[in-house]
């Protein structure tokens, strides 16, 4: 098989993993937590971006660990980037703000950023000081 | 137990092509552009909000996705795994780190704005166009 293929396939099989964790998540939420506030798809996006963060900086240049291309790609571009959701965010908002509930809408969208980037930059850190360890 | 499981089964499917889908189309914008700047990931976010816009119109408000399998594998599956909050927050990040803030501002306002007016647009020209 080709390289490339092979990069196809490791995402293909990366995003099956992060979309059907996904899925359960957002059945374990609803189950505990009702569906009046999306604390699924915010947990998935929160916790997606920390490992993003935490594997890039682990694997980049100066990383404690070497992983191959392919596994990369595995972890970042399939399983994180099928365990997050832009789509199903964007469409909980178009919800909140058709339902009436602009309030709600700008709270999910401001406290969504901002959480999501701080996971981000949390996971990276908290790498590069393994890295340095 | 049984729907839940076929549920996931129809989720597996649609993320297999929905991931791949992104990592094809973001690639090839961004080896296209040659730019730092994400271009690649923010329309793959826009395109995917603009189909889920769609796809929500059509089982919403048309009833056109009558069985539960199709929303699980277009919608969740394919369209949850094509979209990526991710990528987009490492790219923002890597931007921030080189110091680039004004770059890593706007693909922040740029994906936001642009992702929530993509859904809005799409929701609304399925309902209008949709039999």
């Amino acid at each position: 098989m080709g390289a490339t293929a092979e990069l196809y396939l490791a995402v293909s099989a990366g995003a099956v993993l992060g979309s059907v964790a996904r899925a359960l998540v957002a059945i374990v939420a609803v189950a505990s937590l009702g569906d009046a506030f999306p604390v699924g798809t915010l947990f998935v996006n929160v916790v997606g971006s920390f490992v993003i963060g935490y594997f890039a900086a682990l694997t980049g240049p100066g990383g404690r660990i070497m992983a191959s291309t392919r596994l990369r790609q595995f972890v970042m571009t399939g399983f994180c980037g099928g365990f997050t959701t832009f789509s199903t965010f964007s469409l909980e908002t178009l919800m909140f703000v058709r339902s009436g509930d602009v309030h709600l809408a700008a709270a999910y969208v401001s406290v969504s950023i901002v959480t999501w980037l701080l996971a981000v930059w949390l996971g990276a850190t908290l790498a590069m000081r393994f890295n340095r360890m | 137990m049984l729907g839940a499981v076929t549920d996931l089964i129809w989720v597996a499917l649609g993320s297999a092509l929905g991931g791949p889908s992104r990592y094809f189309l973001s690639g090839l914008i961004d080896r296209r552009l040659a730019t730092t700047f994400p271009w690649g990931t923010i329309v793959v976010n826009i395109s995917g909000a603009t189909m889920m816009g769609a796809l929500a119109a059509a089982a919403a408000v048309k009833g056109l996705l009558p069985l539960p399998a199709a929303w699980e594998f277009a919608a969740v599956g394919f369209m949850g795994s094509y979209t990526t909050v991710s990528s987009f927050s490492l790219q923002t990040l890597m931007l921030a780190r080189d110091g680039d803030f004004t770059r890593a501002g706007a693909n922040v306002g740029i994906s936001l704005i642009a992702c929530l007016s993509a859904i809005a647009v799409g929701f609304a020209a399925a309902t209008s166009v949709l039999p």
